[in-house]
């Protein structure tokens, strides 16, 4: 059977697995749609969370990211996944005791305030559409990419996917859902990493096999020959490179971490397990799930950059017979040349293949004695480190249609989760907490499939017609919610002196900074040319990239928050109660909804 | 309504165990990240030190902090239950006073 018959089988399925669920999943009441009726195992949860939180970018970036950037990648790697240490320990247990649907509504009942909760609103808004529109895109490219469909066919095909299961089911169908992608992606995930693993090193597990010896007889060990490789070729040493400076990667982690701990999409999740203490043991689980892509990654990374090197500089460098005749190429490099993401360009006219990195002056002036005239691989696409990856290993077809699968699953789960966030945030908090209070639950849950067929449709849009900015922006979501939502959730938790007016004041604080910081170098609203400091090093406050922002922004929330609160009367009585029995484990059994 | 001696002394129990993970997480994540060079120098398991704690090793310390955390606090809840429960033995928890 051909591949693009075995892929829309493999695919097909998928979908129709999808289907099936989110049919039987139905949410019947407000409770099923926003929090999937709070009876999830925290086991169960734990997956879903694993595969809300791994994105397309996940999926099919990160160990791109890594090959390339190596040692420098880790503040990704570890920003990604620290949070969860945050999440455990400081919010999901306290939050699930508080027993209610959405973020917003903790923020509102915590600060007795609408208009605490109308900022948080705005808050989680900015940073989730910023977040889904990378999704939408996510969707199209995984789609065009695997389907051999047309950016916008495929946008509309995940459209109308996620509208069916999301509307129909809510947080109910988005959570089975999400098991089910989870286990289709993390098996696309490592199935290939293990094959190549074991062709490398003999060791089946990549995340062994990345501190094994090669299986070449060299003797070296993955590592070191890898490093071996990279630098003969002019490239920074792989396991010690970086890229950016202490402070700026410091700063940056950070700002991923407290961004992972005040996701909305991700905090609800927690929302939806029957006692606080799962609500702790959910997010031990859910970093178990996402640790087992997030370890394989580094392998993923390091051996197929390696593969990638040995295919194209196939004997000594500088020899004349050293490199890849490109009559000879194989047949994936033929594959993804017709994408677009491998291009090779021919500059010394030899008919063979230089990869080598001719921005080191070193390197170049070595390369000019070998009649070398510059690095002939113009354009190597990171995302190809995954997607070509079992091409590479020669893999059978249904492992690549697997990988096309697994691709699918990590962006549509991902969307399906930011979208409801943004839903409920709508039909709960704006319909139901603020301007109609008097809805029943028939007419709310039909608010919140109405308000989630908007943001589909919104997001739909994006997708479409995505602004300039959207390429990288992930980070930037990361950072509006840790400078906003993190800090207020963490303050109503842990200082029961805060009160509506410091709240308030630091959210909108925190959230001014960091996107004034952002507008100031990116442009405002990312519209070229009307940044009044360049996207440059030196602009930059104590060298801190405008992605890394958000933990200056957090700091700025936290002290604004506290000024403003000591400066203002302690909150009444009855919410210090609250904080009061949020702390407490007594009735933790039950949910108060 | 002041918090009760036993509530307080939960509460304490649970922040003091919080911010002793806490600092673990930092040094893991922080400290080693920012002296990752100077870590690189020691090797574990065939790799550079700082390299094997971006790559499989803060991972590792991440679920560990929280599976510690889990059971300490399931622990704690369990005496908590039982402190409220009459006719069984005292627990870790101070006399509620009422």
């Amino acid at each position: 059977m051909d591949l693009k018959t075995l892929t829309y089988i493999v695919v097909g399925a998928t979908f129709a697995l999808y289907l099936g669920i989110a049919f039987w999943a139905r949410a019947g009441s407000t409770g099923e749609f926003y929090v999937a009726g709070g009876g999830i195992h925290p086991i169960a949860n734990g997956m879903a969370t694993g595969a809300d939180w791994m994105s397309a970018a996940s999926f099919i970036s990160m160990a791109g990211l890594i090959a390339y950037n190596g040692y420098g990648a880790s503040l990704f790697l570890m920003g990604w996944t620290g949070g969860y240490v945050l999440l455990a320990m400081l919010l999901a247990p306290y939050l699930r005791k508080f027993g209610k649907f959405t973020v917003p509504e903790f923020i509102g009942d915590r600060f007795y305030s609408n208009t605490a909760r109308i900022v948080a609103v705005i808050c989680l808004i900015l940073a989730s559409i910023t977040y889904v529109i990378g999704q939408m895109k996510g969707v199209g490219v995984a789609f065009s990419r695997f389907l051999e469909v047309d950016y916008d066919t495929g946008l509309y095909i995940g459209m109308a996917l996620v509208f069916f299961y999301a509307t129909l089911g809510g947080m109910k169908g988005i959570t089975y859902t999400q098991i089910a992608q989870y286990v289709v992606l993390i098996f696309a995930y490592t199935i290939p990493a293990i094959f190549i693993s074991m062709n490398l090193t003999g060791n089946p597990l990549p995340q062994l096999g990345l501190g094994s010896t090669m299986a070449d007889g060299s003797g070296m060990t993955l590592l070191a020959k890898l490093n071996l490789v990279v630098t003969e070729l002019g490239f920074k040493e792989y396991t010690t490179q970086t890229i950016a400076g202490r402070l700026d990667m410091f700063v940056y982690t950070l700002s991923l971490m407290i961004g992972t701990a005040g996701l909305p999409h991700v905090i609800v999740r927690f929302f939806t397990v029957p006692k606080v203490s799962d609500a702790r043991s959910s997010a031990g689980w859910a970093l178990v799930f996402i640790a087992i892509l997030y370890t394989t990654a580094p392998a993923v990374g390091a051996m197929a950059r390696l593969n990638l090197h040995a295919t194209i500089q196939t004997g000594e460098i500088g020899s004349p017979e050293g490199n890849l005749s490109y009559e000879e190429r194989p047949q994936w490099f033929k594959n993804w040349e017709k994408t677009g993401l491998l291009q090779f360009e021919d500059k010394n006219g030899d008919g063979r293949i230089q990869y080598y990195n001719d921005k080191n002056p070193e390197m170049a002036a070595k390369a000019e004695g070998f009649g070398w005239k510059g690095n002939e691989m113009v354009k190597v696409d990171r995302d190809i480190i995954v997607l070509a990856n079992p091409e590479i290993a020669k893999l059978p077809h249904w492992v690549i249609a697997l990988v096309a699968a697994g691709g699918l699953a990590a962006a549509l789960s991902t969307a399906a989760g930011l979208l409801l966030a943004i839903s409920s945030a709508i039909s709960h908090d704006l319909l139901k907490g603020v301007f109609m209070k008097g809805i029943s639950e028939k007419s709310e849950l039909r608010a919140g499939r109405i308000s989630m067929a908007g943001a589909i449709v919104v997001a739909g849009y994006l997708g479409l017609n995505p602004p300039g900015f959207a390429a990288g922006t992930v980070a930037i979501a990361f950072g509006l919610a840790g400078a906003s939502i993190f800090p207020a959730l963490m303050l109503g938790i842990f200082y029961k002196r805060m009160n509506k007016e410091g709240a308030i004041a630091g959210m909108i604080a925190g959230i001014s900074v960091t996107m004034l910081y952002v507008f100031q170098h990116k442009g405002i609203l990312f519209i070229k040319g009307t940044e009044f400091l360049g996207d440059l090093g030196p602009n930059w406050f104590l060298g801190i990239q405008p992605n890394a922002f958000g933990a200056i922004g957090a700091i700025v929330n936290f002290a604004v928050a506290i000024m403003v609160a000591k400066m203002t009367v302690e909150p009444p009585q009855h919410i210090q109660d609250l904080v009061e029995s949020i702390r407490t484990p007594r009735g933790a059994g039950g949910a108060t909804h | 309504m002041q918090p009760k001696p036993a509530q307080r002394a939960y509460w304490q129990r649970n922040t003091r165990l919080t911010v002793a993970l806490l600092c673990v997480w930092f040094i893991s994540t922080f400290v080693a990240g920012y002296f990752a060079d100077e870590l690189n120098r020691f090797t574990l398991f065939n790799f550079p030190f700082g390299f094997y704690l971006f790559a499989q090793g803060s991972l590792l310390i991440y679920l560990i902090i929280i599976g510690i955390y889990v059971s300490y606090m399931n622990r704690l809840d369990r005496d908590w239950v039982r402190e409220s429960a009459p006719g069984e033995p005292r627990t870790r928890f101070p006399s509620s006073g009422e």
